[in-house]
């Protein structure tokens, strides 16, 4: 589904990612982890098609197409989906116009009609109940003085509606406290299924017991160093990042 | 031929000629007024970019103009026009002088008076007096002495104690003058009672190809606990030159909205002076301006609180494309014993294209203390994490910047609560935005 080779990617004169290897199958859940400033947020930017970043080298393949190549809007209708670490506030924006105008323009890609917004407002009903989100929230403007935790949850219901294939959840956990954890990883695991994959960053373990990968990556540095099974999330924990970065250089 | 024949006519002896004829042609208790007026006017002359209160607005234009008085329009056309759609009271002007075919006042509640001034033999146009002599406004003083020398007309609007007006009354200030340098002076009085409340929307706009001075005064002033809601929509002829001044004083407890929308005019200017008298008042000054081309919107707001525990709300947001120019100056004095002010100032520009200019100047008086005073100002481009987010949704550029801009001037537009207005100016408003091809990157 995903195909990350040899990416190497960075900001005016400075390398952020330096060489990325990254397969990810359909039904598969991969988690990112890594010290802060590895280059997480840069790599789930990237897949998203955010504007700034060079490119030097390697390539990445989505379903056989080069990603890299579509517009960010190209990218969300083939179905890939960022979840922001930091959603942007957008006032004036009425949130339930942008997610009606969001999951239109997906319907119209894939060559369905348009929800009316009677039709719209009772599948989100059937969202946000899901993710326990105050439907009062729907009123205002898209995150504009959300807490924390709402505009992570807001996010999820994003998803929920838009129904992406590949789901990059940038530390959705970040914010959360336990119960609103519980409740964005049950959302996240219902969108799971064959045919999708989540490509899960974050700091903490605790996530990883609601959302259990198959894959855990390191993130050092602008590299993957480090691969294993998810007893890897448990073993990084436990020790930190040091023992991985000190080793030589090992995958699973 | 006598040599003073063979000259040409310079337009200050034009000028000078007209009001001779203005002047004789004023009651009694006026003449006095417009004199001393002119006298001022010619004092001052025109400001230059040298003065600070219009340091980015120059009036190039306008002294280029040969300005003489409009003589009487013959008729506008109403029909397609903003808000006509709307019931409730409605004055219209042409020219500077009043239409009264295409004029409806209707039945008004008892003590309610709504007309216009130059028909009102009752003497109640010396209401006018004070207004007519004040110099409050230094900002404006030239053009508010010019205004007082010629003001052909205007509205008065009376509205007793007590008393609830659901439907706004309309104003309508229509230049079709064909001819260049017409010179338009009208002068509006607004006087709503305590306890009352009242809606008026003043549409000032052009009907001409020609270039012309449209120079009004609008005094608005509201007793205790008044609730007024005024709303200036600006959408004058591409060569127009408007000039308008607002003096809007507050009773105690009262509150004044104001919205200035200006769309239209080669060179829009619009001062605004605000006193907030009595204890307790609140006052919301609210503007959108859009401009394109070589279009210049100036706003030199003076919001001064004289009274203890009043509010203040500049909120100021502008849409500046091609060479355009927007310019907001908002000066706000507290007085001495005005404790717990709450004074809050925004001007937010966007820039559609590198040669559009804002130029943005808070000045902050403050002579007492417990006092909360904040502004800021933003001029820049659409955001770019905002048109990211939408575009990760799904959402393409083109109608990510649409749906940036629309809630750029939806921000202002939402705080007009007389509905049926704010729903045609969200409308009009963005059928305006349209029309430009920069909305598409
Ligand atoms: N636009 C940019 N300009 C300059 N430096 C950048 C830019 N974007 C990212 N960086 C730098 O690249 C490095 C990687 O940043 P990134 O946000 O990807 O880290 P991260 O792994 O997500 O960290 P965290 O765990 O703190 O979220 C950081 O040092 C960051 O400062
Ligand atoms: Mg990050």
């Amino acid at each position: 589904m995903l195909e990350i080779k040899n990416l190497h990617a960075g900001v005016e004169g400075r390398q952020i990612l330096k060489g990325i290897h990254l397969s990810i199958q359909p039904g598969e859940v991969h988690a990112v982890m890594g010290p802060n400033g590895s280059g997480k947020s840069t790599l789930a930017q990237l897949l998203a098609g955010r504007a700034g970043y060079t490119i030097t080298a390697g390539e990445v393949l989505y379903e056989g197409q080069d990603l890299l190549d579509m517009d960010p809007e190209e990218r969300a209708r083939a179905g890939v989906f960022l979840a922001f670490q930091y959603p942007v506030e957008i006032p004036g924006v009425n949130t339930t116009y942008f997610l009606r105008t969001a999951v239109n323009a997906m319907r119209k890609h894939r060559g369905q009609a348009p929800l009316d917004a009677v039709k719209f407002l009772s599948l989100m009903r059937e969202k946000i109940k899901l993710l326990e989100l105050d439907e009062s929230l729907l009123k205002r403007s898209v995150n504009e003085g959300f807490s924390g935790g709402e505009k992570k949850r807001a996010e999820i219901l994003q998803m929920a509606l838009l129904e992406p294939r590949l789901a990059v959840l940038d530390e959705t956990d970040s914010g959360l406290d336990i119960d609103a954890l519980k409740v964005v990883a049950r959302g996240v695991n219902r969108l799971k299924t064959p045919q999708t994959a989540q490509l899960v960053i974050t700091h903490y373990q605790r996530l990883l017991d609601h959302i259990i990968p198959d894959y855990v990556h390191v993130l050092h540095d602008g590299c993957i160093v480090k691969s294993g099974g998810k007893e890897l999330a448990l073993e990084l924990e436990e020790r930190g990042y040091d023992w991985i970065v000190k080793s030589p250089l090992q995958t699973a | 031929m006598p040599a003073t024949l063979t000259a040409p006519i310079r337009p200050a002896d034009q000028l000078a000629a007209a009001f001779a004829r203005q002047h004789q042609s004023s009651p009694a208790w006026l003449q006095p007024i417009r004199q001393a007026a002119w006298t001022r006017f010619l004092e001052l002359g025109l400001p230059t970019t040298r003065d600070e209160d219009w340091r980015f607005t120059n009036l190039a234009p306008l002294s280029a103009l040969p300005l003489a008085p409009a003589s009487q329009g013959s008729s506008a056309n109403l029909r397609e026009v903003v808000f006509a759609t709307l019931s409730g009271p409605c004055l219209v002007f042409v020219d500077g002088h009043y239409a009264p075919k295409l004029s409806e006042i209707g039945a008004l509640p008892p003590g309610v008076r709504i007309g216009n001034l130059a028909a009102t033999a009752s003497g109640e146009e010396r209401a006018l007096a004070p207004s007519l002599q004040s110099r409050a406004s230094k900002q404006s003083a030239a053009f508010d002495s010019l205004n007082a020398a010629f003001f052909t007309d205007g509205a008065l609007i009376h509205v007793p104690d007590d008393v609830v007006l659901e439907a706004p009354i309309r104003l309508y200030n229509i230049t079709t003058s064909p001819d260049a340098g017409s010179m338009i002076n009208l002068r509006h009085l607004i006087q709503v009672g305590a306890r009352s409340r009242a809606t008026v929307i003043e549409s000032c706009l052009g009907q001409t190809d020609a270039a012309y001075l449209n120079n009004s005064v609008t005094e608005l002033s509201t007793g205790a606990g008044a609730r007024v809601e005024h709303l200036k929509f600006q959408d004058e002829a591409a060569a127009g030159i408007h000039v308008s001044s607002l003096r809007l004083r507050l009773a105690q407890g009262s509150h004044a909205a104001h919205h200035s929308l200006a769309l239209g005019a080669r060179l829009a200017r619009n001062n605004i002076l605000a006193r907030l008298e009595g204890e307790g008042a609140d006052c919301l000054l609210n503007g959108l301006y859009l401009a394109v081309g070589e279009q210049l919107m100036d706003h030199h707001m003076v919001m001064e609180h004289a009274s203890p525990r009043c509010d203040s709300r500049e909120f100021f947001n502008g849409i500046l494309d091609d060479q355009s120019r927007g310019v907001f100056h908002g000066r706000i004095h507290v007085h001495p014993g005005a404790v717990k002010t709450d004074a809050k100032q925004t001007n937010r520009n966007l820039l559609l294209s590198d040669e559009a200019t804002a130029n943005t100047k808070p000045q902050l008086e403050i002579y007492a203390d417990d006092v909360k005073c904040t502004h800021g100002a933003t001029v820049g481009q659409m955001n770019p994490e905002q048109l990211f987010y939408l575009q990760a949704r799904g959402i393409d550029l083109d109608n990510a910047r649409r749906m940036l801009m629309h809630a750029f001037a939806g921000e202002i537009i939402e705080r007009i609560a007389c509905l049926p207005a704010r729903e045609e100016l969200d409308q009009l408003v963005w059928n305006r935005l349209e029309q430009n091809p920069h909305i598409a990157a």
